[in-house]
């Protein structure tokens, strides 16, 4: 049972949300110009890492939004949670004043 | 007295160091690492071979899976697969002389809905066309066959019928893994564990030549992986990118009981698939979690949520105990079916996908994937689950055969 | 035989309970086990072993006992108890098992709830430590929780005697404790409680005993802490030596905590066999009990003088640098074998001598409870001097505190729970300091232990040991282990599962650690620490399916819903369908009649009459903004922006792949307003499909969506008399076809005063209206129809009428008509796919696969014979196919079928591979019972194919 933190809501069990799977994969705007490899790779293929990946959930039983999550996928650590449509925060780059 | 379980043979495996070049790597020594290995040597003389495992052998979804065996999937190409993966069970304890408890229980998958009703018996037919054994069965045939199943009219989700494969059955894991590897071992494969991949070596066409491990550099002629869950993490070392998702998929036994449950029931819509092994643990499998992960451990929710269907279905186990729990990682495609061939890359070779199916489609896997590798393309069996079917749209939509919803 | 002792331990004498074993009656105390209590009345043995046979006897005090497993009979079934942590209850009733339990069939009556509680600091385990950190944290303000799986706090002190804190006894500052975390308004403290899993993000799961209700049922915790003390102790473990399975070897701790807290002596004549300080207490606390303990074995060729000198004054010898090799005695110990062992430990080097006993107290060193450590991620250690595995690093905001990372004297466990208490509730955000660490006596710093894995036999070599046992309970031996390293097995893994060492009930507890160290030794490793431990795994102890399933049970299981007529349904009989949650009436069978009679009758109404329908299991979905016709627009196939206002349109939404997801109608109610309806399965993935393109892709669109499906009721009027129902219904609304035609939408005031949106709509082919109304007028204005339409004979019906109706018209149900893998073009739908505007799966279309022509297609079957009915699900085969010839290969299948009053005949619907390009052509659907149906495929629309009937 994952603790995911809402940016709107905060904190939250697993069972309130939905996942989405990976984050920053954009509709392509012209899908008519693509090829069916193309097509299909935006269909299909996804990314799996071992290790952070974007990913994004829905807060199905809360406030029914979508926003983005960093997860380890093997240690479930939770290093960034942003609102969708942001970019992926750099979780290697310092913050400085 | 209660039944001893079959001693095991004296005699296991080497443990090699491995050779600097070997015809064939395979990656990963799990059931079908160790299957294809096996029918490398067995039906393509093969033997100048080396399964490379990361860990201990056997120690993934091949140690954690819930033993089931059954070939009633839907589509045709799946059923060809999973129905020539279980003719070879019926002879394999033989040709690996290793009694591993495979044991023809028969599988009831249980209809709750009209719908599923119609699934089921479109399954039966589809099934006996394709020459596997199906029988559709009412409520009272059902009850007859497992008695212990909730059969009344006037629970949550009554049981309408169910559909049961006669020939399908369970099997002791660990055992299968050993029989294959002790075959593979003496045909001259070497098994090598705790050697980790880490790397490919590429000639200047691009084409793999050979792995860089945790112990060294091993050159090879053609390259498989067999890796499941983390065929990814390979394939990435590559820049070859895989329509695979990799999910925890927990599973549980309880204490030792006696004999209660003769068979293996199933139910999509409950959420339960159950059997009672030989020492009389029930095995138990879980749902998926939704998210991506590694960690072979999923969210302890879909354990209770497990327990509350299986109670459903079987109000006589609500005082057995869940003695220990695990995760295993699943491999998932888009279409809940294998992929299984040639890669764009020259001399590597793909077998991953299988999801909750692994463990049935073992001999299967192990002897379409050593045939394709033996000969460069796919064989018949393997050839509709290709990676171009991503491209083309030919899915092999299995997502109603599993009992764990993808 | 009582050894019931006659004063002292924390058993009320005035409470005698009676209860049976194996069907012999006994009394106990209150405050005892049933393990304690038949140890009280000289019973020893419990079942014997699984495979062996060999007898077997109670060894510890707690939930690592290999073999005290027993059927409880009453207060309730439960199988695969262990009679080591059962409380003892009057009437309670118990018999031994062989390993195995049993299921009972009487149902299991006993309530189990579940708790989720969030605390800043969680505190596992109440012994010394534990009690100590829940202090401190409890002092900062924090929010903590402090559970034990014990019926009172104290831990392994409620099994001591000699311990003393500031001069008292020990048991003393355990109550002056308990009343302080007492006081303390945010601290709560739970007993019974024993923790079962940690998972990620500090989440712990806590197993409460609830043996004051009815059943025994019990409540799962679900804590979510800020941060977490784990003091949860160590277990004793056994040593490796021949016939060390014998009832009447026991754990020396346990013998201690028998002694101590229940007053039972479990031996006249004992003799204690130890690797360290621990087990003298034991001896010391026998002796003085008036047993006689002719020896103290210790593998240590120097124990402590002190331990030596204090065993020597209570006239217990101490054989040092010894080991015992072995036991004599059948169903119970009567003698033990005591030889000197070489300082390597690879050999016996002394005569052996023979010491009388009935009880042989072991204690073969401590292996701190490292389970809920490792299942939080955390890694642990080898470390040689304890000779041990210990916590190491943390991988979540946890500490581990006492004799649970091998801290063994009571002075050191206060102080390391003190300040870990004090460190968690800062680190929460309460900042406190540790108290100084009250003085203590009676329990001090151990001298090192010396480990012996494995006790050399006096014959053969470990290949012949077969009286060695490594899991007693599995009947696993030494001979096994060696066994399985022959067989070319290294991985402590591999072992582990070649033997089934570690697997049985107890998952390890008492052998996990010893059988690390007699592998070791086998393999030739230089320490325990270079094979390593296995995973471990939860539940630390087994919890029952019924307390982890808690109140999800039976209705609970799955929610029931219904619509507002519901009760108006089940008053007439209806028979229900489950359709996703909702339950839906499937038909309404008048007296004498089958479902056949009912839907015949139904389906005659709606074609002659009038008819009517409870639909407002529909979903309906409000999409609302100033962009909602684009949005549309970009997820269904058709167009909706150029919809107008007051009308409606039928439209198909596509997944990305352009397989058909759902489809519906869509009315048109203001220019910024549209009102969606979706599938009933579907709704609540329809809605969430809307919202993740919105949010994901298309934020800048100006769009709102909203669930109303429970909002409305909706009552579809069907049939060739469905409009004079209808004027009469609501009479300020002109009902002519010419004011309010196919596919628009009216508001209007019933009769009743009910204020209604109308719409004309049809999924039958018959003149119809949906009628839908606040749903808290919805049973009212179902009456009001009804009654509106008595004159006409208004007959109501359900999905099975709804399906025989619509599939006469070739209209098809997303998910049975389509299984994920049709698009609309194989619907025979490619009229609503926009050529000229892009949606959500319109690139799908010109894959290779998408774009065949052969593809399956949805089309008409009518059966040769017009009374024969396709079962649904049935496979085609073309005519002449060889049935015996397998694999067959299969043309489509049957995914509808009925009999059609309309058509006076049966009839079906199928997807048929080139299906269109078929027409005319004859198909067979060989049965599962041998019958093989021969049918001709036809246009999917079979009745009114003009639609002529649907004005009315």
């Amino acid at each position: 049972m994952l603790l995911i933190a809402c940016p709107w809501c905060g904190e939250r069990d697993e069972t309130e949300y939905h996942y989405g799977g990976q984050a920053h994969v954009a509709h392509p705007a012209d899908p008519a110009a693509l090829t069916d490899a193309e097509w299909g790779e935006y269909l299909f293929v996804r990314a799996n890492p071992k290790g952070d990946f974007a990913e994004r959930w829905l807060h199905s039983a809360g406030c029914r939004r979508w926003f983005n999550v960093v997860r380890h996928t093997v240690t479930h650590d939770i290093t960034a949670v942003y609102p969708a449509g942001q970019a992926r925060p750099d979780a290697h780059t310092e913050v400085t004043a | 007295m209660p039944d001893q379980l079959p001693e095991h043979p004296d005699w296991l495996w080497r443990t090699p160091d491995p050779k600097p070049s070997y015809d064939v790597v395979v990656v990963g020594a799990g059931g079908h690492g160790l299957a294809t290995a096996h029918y490398l040597a067995r039906n393509h003389g093969i033997t100048n071979v080396a399964v490379l495992e990361r860990g201990w052998l056997a120690g993934g979804n091949m140690a954690r899976n819930t033993t089931i065996i059954r070939s009633n999937y839907l589509c045709e190409e799946s059923a060809a697969i999973y129905e020539h993966a279980l003719k070879l069970w019926e002879g394999l304890p033989e040709e690996l002389e290793y009694d591993f408890l495979f044991s023809q229980r028969g599988v009831l998958n249980l209809a709750h809905t009209l719908q599923d009703v119609r699934e089921g018996r479109r399954r039966v037919g589809a099934n006996r066309l394709g020459g596997v054994d199906a029988e559709w069965l009412d409520p009272d045939e059902v009850r007859a066959f497992c008695p212990i199943v909730n059969t009344s009219p006037d629970v949550r989700h009554p049981v309408l019928g169910a559909t049961l494969q006669p020939r399908a059955g369970i099997a002791k894991h660990d055992h299968v893994a050993w029989a294959l590897a002790r075959k593979a071992d003496s045909h001259g494969v070497d098994l090598i564990q705790n050697c980790e991949v880490t790397g490919f070596v590429r000639d200047s066409h691009g084409a793999v030549v050979g792995v860089e491990t945790s112990r060294g550099r091993i050159a090879a002629g053609r390259v498989a992986l067999a890796a499941a869950g983390h065929t990814s993490t390979l394939t990435d070392l590559l820049g070859l990118r895989l329509p695979l998702q990799s999910h925890p998929l927990q599973a549980l036994v309880s204490e030792l009981l006696e004999p209660v449950h003769p068979t293996v029931v199933m139910s999509n819509h409950v959420h339960v698939y159950v059997s009672q092994a030989h020492k009389g643990e029930l095995v138990m499998g879980a749902g998926i979690d939704s998210y991506n992960g590694y960690g072979q451990r999923g969210s302890f929710h879909q354990i209770e949520h497990q327990m509350a269907a299986a109670l459903e279905l079987f109000p006589i186990f609500a005082r057995a105990h869940v003695l220990r729990t695990w995760g295993g990682i699943v491999d998932v495609t888009p279409d809940a079916s294998p992929i299984i061939g040639p890669t764009p890359v020259e001399n590597l070779y793909l077998n991953c996908g299988w999801g909750t199916g692994g463990f049935k489609a073992t001999p299967a896997s192990g002897w379409v994937y050593a045939d394709t590798i033996a000969h460069g393309r796919p064989h018949p069996l393997a050839a509709p689950f290709g990676l171009e079917r991503f491209t083309t749209g030919a899915l092999i939509d299995e997502h109603g055969a599993a009992a764990v919803a993808h | 035989m009582s050894n019931r002792l006659p004063t002292g331990g924390r058993v009320d004498r005035s409470a005698p309970l009676r209860f049976t074993f194996d069907g012999v009656e006994y009394t106990g105390l209150r405050g005892d086990t049933l393990a304690s209590a038949l140890l009280a009345n000289g019973v020893l043995t419990v079942g014997p072993s699984l495979y062996r046979e060999r007898p077997r006897g109670i060894v510890t005090a707690g939930v690592d006992d290999p073999h005290a497993l027993v059927q409880l009979e009453r207060p309730h079934s439960e199988p695969m108890q262990l009679a080591t942590t059962v409380e003892l209850c009057d009437g309670l009733a118990a018999i031994s098992l062989q390993g195995r339990g049993r299921l009972d069939e009487a149902p299991d009556e006993a309530r189990y709830d579940k708790s989720y509680l969030h605390s800043d600091v969680l505190v596992v385990g109440g012994g010394p430590a534990g009690l100590a950190a829940a202090l401190t944290a409890g002092r900062s303000g924090a929010r903590v929780v402090l559970v034990d799986d014990q019926p009172e706090l104290g831990g392994a002190l409620l099994g001591g005697g000699r311990e003393a804190i500031d001069g008292r006894p020990a048991l003393t500052w355990v109550a002056e404790v308990r009343a302080e975390l007492d006081a303390q308004p945010e601290t709560r403290v739970l007993t019974r409680a024993t923790a079962i899993g940690y998972h990620d993000q500090n989440y712990v799961l806590v197993a409460e005993r609830r043996p004051d209700l009815p059943g025994g049922g019990g409540r799962l915790w679900h804590f979510r802490a800020r941060q977490v003390v784990l003091a949860t102790g160590a277990h004793e473990r056994p040593l490796v030596f021949a016939g060390n399975d014998r009832p009447g070897v026991m754990s020396a701790a346990a013998v201690r905590s028998y002694l101590n807290r229940h007053a039972v002596l479990p031996g006249r004549r004992a003799v204690v066999f130890t690797t360290g300080d621990s087990a003298y207490a034991t001896a010391l606390e026998l002796a003085a009990a008036g047993a006689a303990v002719p020896a103290l074995v210790d593998t240590r060729p120097e124990p402590p003088a002190a331990l030596v000198e204090a065993a020597g004054a209570a006239g217990i010898e101490v054989l040092t640098g010894s080991v015992v090799v072995g036991t004599e005695g059948e169903a119970r110990l009567t003698g033990v074998r005591i030889s000197a062992l070489a300082d390597d430990g690879s050999e016996l080097t002394g005569p052996v001598r023979e010491l009388a006993c009935d009880l042989l107290a072991v204690c073969g060193g401590w292996s701190p409870a490292v389970h809920l450590w490792s299942m939080s991620r955390g890694t642990v250690r080898y470390d040689e001097q304890l000779a041990a595995f210990v916590p190491d690093s943390a991988a979540q905001a946890v500490r581990a505190v006492g004799s649970g990372r091998g801290r063994h004297d009571l002075a050191g466990c206060l102080s390391e729970g003190l300040t870990a208490g004090a460190e968690a509730a800062t680190a929460a955000g309460f900042p406190v300091t540790a108290p100084v660490v009250p003085s203590c006596s009676g329990d001090e710093q151990p001298a090192p232990p010396r480990p012996v894995w494995l006790v050399p036999g006096e014959e053969g070599d470990p290949s012949t040991w077969r009286d060695h046992f490594v899991d007693a309970q599995r009947d696993a031996t030494v001979a096994d282990v060696h066994r399985a390293i022959r067989a070319g097995m290294r991985s402590v893994e591999h072992i582990k599962r070649y033997t089934t060492i570690g697997t049985a009930h107890d998952q390890g507890k008492s052998c996990g650690v010893a059988a690390i160290g007699v592998i070791a030794q086998l393999l030739g490793a230089r320490s325990p620490g270079d094979v390593g431990t296995t995973t471990y795994r939860g539940p630390y102890v087994p919890v029952s399916f019924a307390l982890l399933a808690g109140r999800e049970r039976g209705p609970l299981f799955d929610p029931v819903r219904t619509t507002p007529v519901h009760p108006w349904h089940v008053r007439r009989g209806a028979v229900f369908e489950n359709v996703g949650q909702w339950q839906r009436p499937h038909y309404y069978p008048r007296p004498g009649e089958d479902m056949d009679t009912a839907v015949w009758r139904e389906c005659r109404a709606a074609r002659e009459g009038v008819a009517m329908m409870d639909a407002s299991t529909l979903g309906k979905i409000d999409v609302v903004g100033p962009d909602a016709g684009v949005f549309l627009d970009r997820l269904y196939t058709n167009g909706f922006a150029k919809l107008p206002v007051g009308s409606a349109r039928y439209g198909v939404m596509c997944r990305a792949d352009g397989m058909v997801f759902d489809d519906g109608v869509t009315v048109r109610l203001a220019p910024e307003h549209y009102y969606l309806t979706t599938t009933t399965g579907n709704a609540a993935a329809v809605l969430d499909w809307m919202e993740e393109w919105l949010q994901t892709e298309w934020p800048e669109l100006r769009v709102r969506c909203t669930s109303v499906t429970e909002q409305w009721t909706t009552v579809a009027v069907v049939g060739p008399r469905s409009r004079e129902v209808l004027a009469a219904l609501a009479p300020g609304l002109d009902v002519s076809n010419e004011a309010f035609p196919f596919m628009t939408v009216r508001h209007t005031e019933l009769a009743n005063g009910v204020p209604a949106r109308i719409c004309r709509i049809s999924f039958s082919g018959e003149l119809a209206y949906e009628i839908n109304v606040a749903s808290w007028y919805g049973l009212a204005v179902w009456e009001a129809v009804l009654a509106y339409g008595a004159h006409a004979g208004i007959t109501p019906y359900g999905t099975e009428t709804m399906h025989v109706l619509r599939a006469e018209k070739g209209y098809p149900i997303v998910g049975q008509d389509t299984d994920g893998t049709v698009t609309p073009q194989d619907l025979g739908m490619a009229w609503i796919v926009a050529r000229h505007k892009d949606f959500v799966g319109k690139r799908s279309f010109d894959r290779p696969d998408t774009s065949r022509a052969d593809r399956k297609h949805l089309v008409g079957l009518l059966p040769v014979d017009r009374s024969e009915l396709l079962p649904e699900g049935a496979q085609l085969v073309a005519p002449g196919a060889d049935l015996a010839a397998v694999p067959v290969d299969p043309l489509g299948h049957v995914t509808s079928s009925y009999r059609s009053a309309a058509l006076g005949r049966t009839f079906a619907l199928a997807l048929v591979r080139g299906g269109r390009d078929r027409i005319g052509d004859t198909v067979l659907a060989p049965l599962a019972d041998g019958r093989t149906i021969t049918a001709t495929i036809t246009e999917p629309v079979l009745f009114d194919p003009k639609g002529t009937r649907r004005d009315g």
